[in-house]
């Protein structure tokens, strides 16, 4: 059991936005080497809990601590991959360069020019995400699924211990969503993956730990998707949520209690 | 038409437009895919309540545009990071407020109204040698910062969000290039005039961006057409005695709606492959 080090420590965070409670004490504890996915409905705090996980909103009261430190201090470790929609793909940049620049990152000084080891972290992460023919083309030019790579790419390019991924399947077909599990699967072994979805069909059999977020988090210390997390994440008919995971076993209701619902 | 090469105010003026070009090439492509446009038109007609300051208190009116579009800029900024989506219709604010402050300011300034026609729609035709110094410190001064902050520009106009990560201070960075987009904003009020001025900003990256696959190709070859436009614009405005500014914008404008359809074919030949 010695792989059981926390990587990210949320504990007991509230945030407020625009008056509403968008998350309500929070808690929840990601060890090295999870492949955690956390699911929802939409606007139900994923993204905002990731963000608050990356430290780039600070919540109202509880602490967020990331391999020991704040998230400010570790953020070299934590790779992110954001929504694909938040992208402007017009904008004058080829691949190559894209992956690339999630290397600044680690650079320091007035200037901020890459070396050799940056450009070979970039091409080990092209090279990963199986992106390498498209480095010169400008990302205007390649597919959605293309797309989605190499925003993976960049954040691998930054060799994080921790990587991020906000709504990665989203885009993409049912083809290139499988192909890209296969991926993450291998990428598992090198680090800790944390995904955020609301498409609870499209999870990867490979995912070790399930948490809901919806205001509030329902968790479970496995990989199962229960029956009292999705009543208490989803305002639908559990019967209609459990059709859509043919390939998880939804056990017996078991009567335990997730985040203090009955 | 090659004996106006003779004359200093000509010879000047194509210098004018060559700098402002170069200046307008390097912040300009940044202003396009930022979508700042409309954040500079606003800077640039706040610039005007600078030029009205300027006469009010005696003291040269481009010197009171340049610290109000300098003030403008930082105070922009700042408003991004606390409340950016009210940003829309603050700029719409600053626009209209400046230029009514500008007008208030002459007016009440004693003695002969000054020649506004010049401030609005500039006239590159006559730039003395003086400013022309200053102008070549201020794009020399514009190239050397973007240069230094070259890759941090990109990563933070690409994305914002990321760079935050990256811990690259996207809000600092964000004020320098707001703070280079005023003085080139004051700059141009010299060549065209406070209100073409997003024109000279703008359009010469957006045609560059339509065939550019990076920032450095958009940078060099927004400087290149605007120094085509520039000097098309100069040489008409001379060979038909018509005014300097409009024609530049105009020559412009035609490139870029010319261009448009272009890439669009372009894009689509892509497409299909």
């Amino acid at each position: 059991m010695s792989r059981k080090t926390p990587v990210i420590e949320v504990d007991h965070v509230n945030l407020g936005q625009n008056g509403h409670l968008v998350l309500e004490d929070i808690s929840l504890t990601i060890n090295e080497h999870e492949f955690h996915a956390i699911i929802g409905p939409n606007g139900g705090g994923k993204t905002t809990l990731l963000k608050v996980i990356l430290g780039l909103i600070r919540p109202d009261s509880g602490t967020v601590r990331v391999m020991g430190g704040t998230p400010h201090e570790m953020r070299a470790h934590l790779g992110y991959v954001p929504q694909f929609r938040t992208f402007d793909f017009q904008f004058p940049i080829s691949v190559q360069d894209m992956v690339t620049s999630g290397r600044l990152g680690h650079l320091t000084g007035l200037l901020r020019r890459f070396s050799r080891e940056d450009t070979e972290a970039a091409a080990e992460a092209m090279e990963t995400m199986q992106i390498t023919h498209l480095k010169d083309r400008p990302i205007h030019d390649i597919s959605g699924g293309e797309r989605q790579r190499a925003i993976i790419a960049r954040a691998l390019a930054g060799k994080p211990s921790v990587l991020l991924l906000d709504e990665p399947t989203v885009y993409v077909d049912s083809p290139t969503a499988v192909r890209f599990y296969d991926i993450l699967s291998q990428l598992r072994e090198s680090m800790t993956i944390v995904l955020v979805t609301h498409d609870i069909s499209a999870l990867s059999p490979d995912v070790t730990h399930i948490s809901c977020v919806n205001r509030r988090l329902f968790t479970h210390h496995d990989n199962q998707i229960t029956e009292d997390m999705i009543a208490g994440a989803y305002p639908c008919p559990v019967d209609i949520i459990a059709h859509g995971v043919p390939h998880r076993v939804i056990p017996d209701h078991d009567n335990r209690v997730f985040g203090g619902r009955k | 038409m090659i004996e106006a090469l003779g004359f200093e105010f000509f010879r000047n003026a194509l210098i004018a437009g060559l700098l402002a070009s170069i200046a307008c090439g390097v912040i300009g492509s940044f202003v396009v895919v930022k979508r700042m446009a409309s954040l500079a038109g606003g800077i640039s007609h706040a610039a005007f309540g600078g030029i009205g300051l300027g006469y009010f208190l005696g003291i040269d009116p481009l010197a009171g545009a340049a610290a109000v579009a300098l003030g403008t800029s930082t105070a922009t900024a700042w408003i991004r990071m606390k409340a950016h989506q009210h940003l829309d219709t603050l700029v719409g604010a600053v626009w209209a407020t400046g230029m009514a402050a500008g007008i208030l300011f002459i007016y009440i300034t004693p003695g002969f109204a000054p020649d506004l026609f010049s401030y609005l729609f500039g006239n590159i035709l006559l730039v003395p040698r003086e400013t022309l110094i200053v102008m070549a410190i201020l794009t020399t001064g514009i190239c050397g910062i973007v240069a230094i902050l070259y890759p941090r520009l990109v990563a933070v106009t690409f994305d914002e969000e990321y760079a935050s990560v990256m811990d690259l201070h996207p809000d600092r960075i964000m004020v320098i290039l707001l703070l280079l987009t005023g003085l080139t904003v004051v700059m141009l009020i010299q060549i065209v005039g406070i209100i073409l001025v997003i024109a000279l900003l703008t359009l010469p990256a957006a045609t560059a961006r339509l065939f550019s696959r990076s920032m450095k190709e958009m940078i060099v070859g927004a400087s290149l057409l605007g120094i085509v436009f520039t000097t098309a614009g100069i040489w008409l405005s001379y060979a038909f005695d018509i005014p300097s500014g409009a024609t530049i914008v105009i020559v412009s404008a035609c490139v870029y709606f010319g261009a448009l359809p272009l890439q669009r074919r372009v894009l689509c030949h892509r497409e299909s492959v």
